[in-house]
């Protein structure tokens, strides 16, 4: 149980009041601490609507959510606001920086929402994850104004940086030429090994499922496939 | 600085059109409002001036049937014995009395005043407003006003015979020592105006006095200490009269003009708010994206409402400031250049620092309250709506 950090128990997941739409069926999951899980699907399977709920985004209709032992369906949405803060980061499809900011405030904004004066420590951090993504000579620029794949390893240095046990992503190199998927994909996997990092992709694209520990298939809310996936990278 | 207020900023500073645009309507609105604010308070200022500056505020008049008071000097100390005595800016005693002047053709009704020219001299005047000769000296001698001098050919050093009720077959003589024009017309053409001594002596009531007049500080509190002197020399054959009685229909036209002032300031805030809670309120939209991922990123709700608020705060104080540098610039070029020939401005403006201030706390606070309804939309927002529609 200790090296369990996430665990699904019977979650539904029902949509409307009037016309129900049940997205999730009795879903039991559990995840292991420092795996690396891809979760994979067509579109409507509820792969999208897992994530959401794994990531205290939405609430399960019923069923039970632990996180780092955290039932977090019993939790009101302050709570659930710093579960997301502390416990969770998120990388998207859409890489989501703040345009208004730098790509390195852009990284250090998790840590501000708790501190608006970073300790050096938090400061070393946000550079060592910056160089190690590639990132040192854009550091200062607009997000706006770096590329794609820039955006996007800034995203994933930004879920990094208040050091949370999990980190979701959604169709992380959705939007990425296969280069830069590849260089985002090596980025995840050696972060995964070098601070523990559990990570659940979503994804749709094989060759990124088959990169990971443990596929997990979705179809029409329910597990198809689950299996480990023995690989040296 | 704190988070939200730093993202507020950033937002503000990357949306920079909509910002100035929101700033310039605020600004025009507390521009607005401190210009007509001030211009009406001006103009209020300056015809209340106009008409109890040089005039009784409080009048003290005897209730006695020879209506008299009789010794005016005690009375005056009793008065200043009250708690309104730092209230009063000037008190003194009146003698008054009609009088007939009589010429060698026809006779011409005044009102002869005489008064302790010390204090008396701070509310009318006499002194600066003398055109010709000088102020009485000796008894007798008394100042008449440029009116009646020109309707009667008198000039100073001429002797004139006056004729005092009930008595009116003694006329005595005066020696005019001067000649003077204040703003009251009445005053130019009918009083005759000397020393207390003088009219004492005219009337045969030595050591007496008609009246004891006062200015105060707050000219709109007469009524107020009036009434509290009145309770405070109970038992005295006395009555206090103030100028807001007799001058009721100046206080509702300052009223009505005051009321359409409010009105006016009041629709320019609501129009003002309307348009920031409108502009913000779409910027809740065009920023959602950013919210959902702040949220996302585990921001709470109340912090995601603030930077709304903050928003508003920002806006409303680069408003207030550049509305009231505005405002003032209009009221100082309407008093550079809308001027009287003499070079006066037509009308005097008094600088009012507080209303100024209260004007900008009240844009400020308007843009504040108004930037809550954004606030709380964006503290709503689900972030799974954002990051699913990305």
């Amino acid at each position: 149980m200790d090296n369990t950090v996430l665990q699904l128990e019977k979650v539904n997941k029902i949509y409307g009041t009037v016309v129900k739409t049940q997205a999730l069926f009795d879903l039991d999951l559990e995840f292991e601490r420092g795996s690396f899980n891809a979760i994979i699907g067509q579109s409507g399977s509820g792969k999208s609507t897992l994530l959401n709920i794994i990531g205290a985004l939405d609430n399960p209709t019923s069923g039970k959510v632990v996180i780092d032992g955290i039932d977090i369906t019993k939790k009101n949405q302050k709570e659930l606001s710093t579960i997301r803060n502390k416990t969770i980061g998120f990388i998207f499809q859409f890489h989501y920086l703040l345009p208004e900011f730098t790509a390195y405030e852009n990284v250090l904004m998790p840590y501000w929402m708790n501190n608006m004066n970073p300790p050096n420590e938090i400061i070393d951090k946000a550079n060592y994850l910056m160089e190690k993504m590639g990132l040192k000579d854009v550091k200062d620029k607009p997000s706006t104004n770096i590329s794609g794949g820039q955006q996007q390893r800034t995203a994933i240095a930004r879920s990094l940086i208040n050091n949370p046990p999990i980190v979701l992503a959604d169709e992380p190199t959705g939007n990425l030429d296969s280069e830069n998927t590849q260089t985002v994909y090596y980025l995840l996997r050696e972060i995964n090994k070098e601070f523990k990092t559990t990570f659940i992709l979503v994804t749709h694209d094989q060759r990124v499922a088959q990169m990971a520990d443990r596929i997990i298939e979705l179809k029409d809310g329910k597990i198809k496939m689950d299996v480990n996936n023995f690989i040296e990278v | 600085m704190r988070l939200a207020l730093k993202i507020a900023w950033r937002f503000l500073k990357e949306s920079r059109g909509q910002s100035l645009l929101i700033i310039s309507a605020i600004t025009i609105g507390v521009s607005v409002q401190i210009f007509i604010g001030l211009l009406i308070q001006g103009l209020q200022l300056n015809l209340v001036d106009q008409t109890i500056g040089n005039a009784s505020q409080i009048t003290v008049r005897s209730t006695r049937d020879d209506d008299v008071i009789v010794s005016p000097q005690t009375m005056i100390e009793k008065i200043k014995e009250t708690e309104y005595a730092n209230e009063i800016t000037s008190i003194f005693p009146v003698s008054e009395t009609p009088g007939i002047v009589r010429l060698e053709k026809r006779d011409f009704s005044s009102f002869i005043r005489g008064f302790d020219f010390d204090e008396a001299n701070k509310v009318y005047e006499f002194a600066q407003n003398i055109v010709e000769g000088e102020m009485p000296k000796e008894t007798n001698e008394v100042i008449i006003g440029t009116d009646m001098a020109k309707e009667l050919s008198l000039k100073v050093g001429d002797e004139i015979s006056v004729v005092i009720p009930p008595v009116v077959i003694f006329p005595k003589t005066v020696k005019i020592s001067g000649i003077f024009k204040l703003g009251l017309g009445t005053a130019n053409r009918s009083w005759i105006i000397s020393d207390i001594k003088t009219v004492q002596n005219l009337t045969n009531k030595p050591n007496t006095s008609s009246s004891i007049e006062m200015q105060i500080q707050e000219p709109f509190e007469a009524d107020v200490i009036a009434s509290g002197i009145q309770n405070a020399l109970k038992g005295e054959e006395i009555k206090i009269l103030n100028w807001k009685i007799e001058n009721e229909d100046l206080l509702s036209a300052l009223d009505g003009q005051s009321i359409s002032s409010i009105m006016i300031q009041i629709f320019v805030i609501i129009s003002v708010s309307l348009a920031i809670a409108s502009v913000l309120a779409i910027s809740v939209v065009q920023k959602s994206k950013q919210l959902g991922i702040l949220k996302a990123m585990g921001i709470k709700n109340s912090m995601a409402g603030q930077i709304f608020i903050y928003e508003g705060l920002i806006l409303g104080v680069f408003g207030a400031i550049l509305g009231t540098i505005l405002g003032v610039g209009l009221i100082w070029m309407f008093t550079t250049f809308a001027v009287n020939p003499d070079g006066t401005p037509v009308v005097p403006v008094y600088v009012n620092y507080g209303f100024i201030l209260l004007s900008m706390g009240i844009a400020v606070a308007s843009a504040v309250i108004s930037a809550t309804i954004p606030g709380r939309r964006s503290a709503k927002l689900s972030p799974i709506e954002v990051i699913r529609n990305g």
